[in-house]
């Protein structure tokens, strides 16, 4: 390796255009290592999830072993090592859901999908994620369906949204 | 910019404000977002542009109103009208009937003389729900860096932090140590480079008392660290922010922006020799991040581990540089101490504690949502005056604060006052803010059980007492839930709190057994009827 820019040395061989922007992302942090989690969530927001290869490339171009970019993305629960399904359904395991019954929603959730949450549904749908906190304890219980907050759910809304979604996908497919 | 323009900009803002008739504020914080709030600001502006009222009406998105449980929350000023559960019809009727015609929509105007409002005192939420998070003109109307402008040109950096002592503030963080005394030994530490870094990682489960805040009021956050800049003698700051508050990062991208195009941040300051810059760093969804080393770490890119105290922050920080690091809160009460006056501070609340804390009320309890009460009120009038009490039908059992760090406070103790040390004697914590009431439907082993499984979950896995013991107290709990257990168990698992509480290397391996330990103390009995009979073996009968 050489001491060039980074920029120059990081384009990557496949010739994917959003290197480009990662690229970018790494520039603005100077290439410094300290600013690995700051390179983690840009390349989380460009490619989805954090594949070994990408993880591979931020670990050069930041000049730290693999084993610590690894490290780190395994550390934090918000870097995905896995994409996620075509739908995402973030339930909020905050005390005030939970005071609220969450757990409820949970399950019947879980009982719909057939998988749990932390997993994403064998035909790559549904993908189930539990929260520690959204903060939005006032409409407890919460979830976050595909980036929108719906508040004050019950068990049969949450399963209804689900049903929606799995329904609207099999009409797709057929 | 100087001190001359910033008033003189301040003043502007004031008379545009003062020539329009009517302002309509609506509460555009995450709570509100999600009951629908950008509908109802969407019908506003239709409304008030079909009525003909676009020159004299002024249509502003706020942050948080306070009423989280009612939303989407509209105000009318200057008559100050409160309005709740505003939808897009109802929105309609406030232009058209309230603003027209004169109407006061009882279906939806909140009695602003309630309890929730009256007990309350606000400090940190001055402008929240006042001012557009987003507008720094509307800022400075209210006063907006008035004291950053008054500590650069009136006073030497020992009289800050003496102010900062007289006020008696205290880390708001939850821990409570005096913020005066950390900022002068920062201030005495001798160092090329030092940090001034504000945590705004909370990561309690069921608070958003700091995401208000940011959200509704971002320019006071860097105020108050511009400030402790200034005293302690750094010139580089750090907002350390969660990433699962997406709206709170954009509007401090944006207030650092703004800030920095008007020279209250940057380079030279106000036209002083005073430089300060602030740089976000966002977080990745780690509870132990909220630990100050563990922050730290996470700063420079690292997982987030804790390291052992001393040597502490304020000596070797980041970059092993003195830091200086306050929660969200105890940076926003800054600006009006150095505005006010320490003792102006020191005469709210009670001598120990000083001023007014922020709560973040949720669980079973009628009115839901942030509220700002003087520190020293007991913990009664918080839950059944502000709050409400509980929904109808059930009834209140405990109060749980402090999140998984914190301890449930039962019936018998409501007439506590809210203080660090009266928290403490009962064996929570003030913690940085949410309270959530639990009615008789929640079982209070399933609760400890809960929280006992976060802290597992979120153990850094550095040192063995937590890492190892958070997992085999989340068992012995799971024993005693599905009724296996016997009292050998119970003695087991008092054993292994109290060694997991006293021999845990950070915060959060050294309160992770509270929620166990509190109700083994005050619902000891719904322990006991869980477990195996045993003979000769006599329950409690009474809670202790």
């Amino acid at each position: 390796m050489t001491d060039s820019s980074t920029t120059k040395q990081s384009s990557h061989p496949s010739g994917d255009n959003r290197f480009k922007l990662l690229d970018r992302a790494i520039t603005k942090h100077h290439g410094r290592g300290d600013a690995l989690i700051e390179v983690l969530h840009a390349a989380q927001e460009i490619f989805g999830f954090l594949e070994n290869d990408l993880m591979i490339y931020i670990a050069r171009a930041l000049k730290r072993p693999l084993s610590q970019v690894y490290g780190v993305a395994t550390f934090y629960h918000f870097f995905r090592l896995k994409p996620n399904g075509e739908h995402v359904f973030v339930l909020c395991m905050g005390t005030a859901c939970y005071v609220k019954g969450a757990t409820a929603i949970q399950d019947a959730v879980e009982g719909r999908c057939g998988t749990k949450f932390g997993k994403t549904t064998d035909d790559n749908k549904v993908s189930l994620i539990s929260a520690r906190c959204v903060g939005s304890c006032g409409l407890a219980p919460v979830a976050v369906l595909d980036d929108v907050v719906a508040g004050k759910l019950t068990t049969e809304s949450a399963v209804g949204k689900v049903e929606a979604w799995i329904q609207s996908e099999q009409e797709v497919g057929v | 910019m100087t001190i001359e323009d910033l008033r003189e900009r301040a003043q502007e803002e004031r008379d545009r404000q003062g020539q329009l008739k009517r302002r309509i504020l609506y509460c555009s914080a995450a709570g509100c977002i999600s009951c629908g709030s950008k509908e109802t600001a969407a019908a506003l502006k239709q409304s008030v542009k079909s009525s003909g009222l676009e020159g004299e009406c002024e249509i502003v998105g706020t942050g948080c109103m306070g009423l989280c449980g009612e939303g989407p929350l509209v105000k009318v000023q200057p008559d100050d009208s409160l309005f709740q559960q505003v939808d897009a019809p109802a929105a309609g009727d406030i232009v058209t009937r309230h603003i027209v015609k004169g109407e006061s929509l009882p279906d939806h105007l909140v009695d602003q003389s309630a309890p929730f409002f009256a007990s309350q005192v606000k400090i940190v939420l001055e402008n929240c729900g006042r001012i557009n998070a987003e507008s720094i003109d509307e800022y400075l109307a209210v006063g907006g860096y008035d004291a950053l402008g008054k500590a650069l040109s009136e006073l030497e950096p020992n009289e800050i932090i003496d102010e900062v002592r007289k006020s008696g503030l205290r880390g708001r963080g939850g821990a409570g140590y005096p913020t005066g005394l950390k900022w002068g030994i920062v201030q005495k530490a001798q160092s090329d480079q030092k940090y001034v870094v504000c945590n705004a990682d909370e990561g309690d489960p069921g608070a958003f008392m700091d995401r208000s805040v940011l959200e509704g009021d971002p320019h006071r956050i860097l105020e108050g660290m511009a400030i402790a800049g200034y005293a302690v003698g750094a010139q580089q700051g750090y907002i350390y922010i969660r990433a699962e508050y997406p709206l709170a990062i954009e509007r401090l991208r944006l207030a650092i922006k703004q800030a920095e195009r008007n020279a209250l941040l940057g380079n030279r300051i106000l036209d002083s020799n005073f430089s300060f810059r602030i740089d976000l760093r966002i977080g990745a969804g780690a509870f132990v991040c909220g630990e100050e080393t563990a922050l730290m770490r996470s700063i420079q890119g690292r997982r987030g581990r804790p390291k052992p105290r001393p040597p502490y922050p304020s000596e070797r920080g980041l970059w092993e540089k003195p830091t200086l690091l306050n929660n969200v809160e105890t940076f926003a009460n800054i600006a009006p101490i150095i505005r006010n006056g320490g003792e102006w501070f020191a005469a709210i609340g009670t001598p120990k504690s000083t001023g007014t804390k922020v709560f973040a009320l949720a669980g079973k309890i009628r009115n839901t949502g942030l509220i700002e009460v003087p520190m020293g009120i007991p913990l009664r009038t918080i839950i059944f005056d502000i709050g409400g009490g509980t929904p109808e039908g059930t009834e209140f059992k405990a109060a749980q604060t402090g999140g998984p760090s914190g301890g449930c406070i039962p019936t018998e103790h409501l007439d506590l006052p809210v203080d660090y040390e009266s928290l403490a004697g009962v064996g929570s914590i003030m913690g940085s803010g949410g309270l959530i009431v639990m009615d008789s439907t929640s079982k209070m082993v399933d609760v400890a059980k809960f929280f006992m499984d976060f802290c597992a979950d979120e153990s850094c896995g550095k040192c063995v007492p937590c890492r190892v013991g958070t997992v085999h107290i989340a068992g012995l709990l799971q024993k005693i839930i599905s009724k296996n257990a016997t009292i050998e168990d119970m003695k087991l698992l008092e054993e292994l709190c109290i060694m997991v509480k006293e021999t845990s290397l950070c915060g959060l391996g050294q309160s992770a057994p509270n929620p166990v330990l509190s109700t083994l103390r005050f619902f000891r009995k719904e322990y006991e009827e869980l477990l195996q009979p045993v003979e000769g073996f006599v329950p409690t009968n009474t809670v202790s």
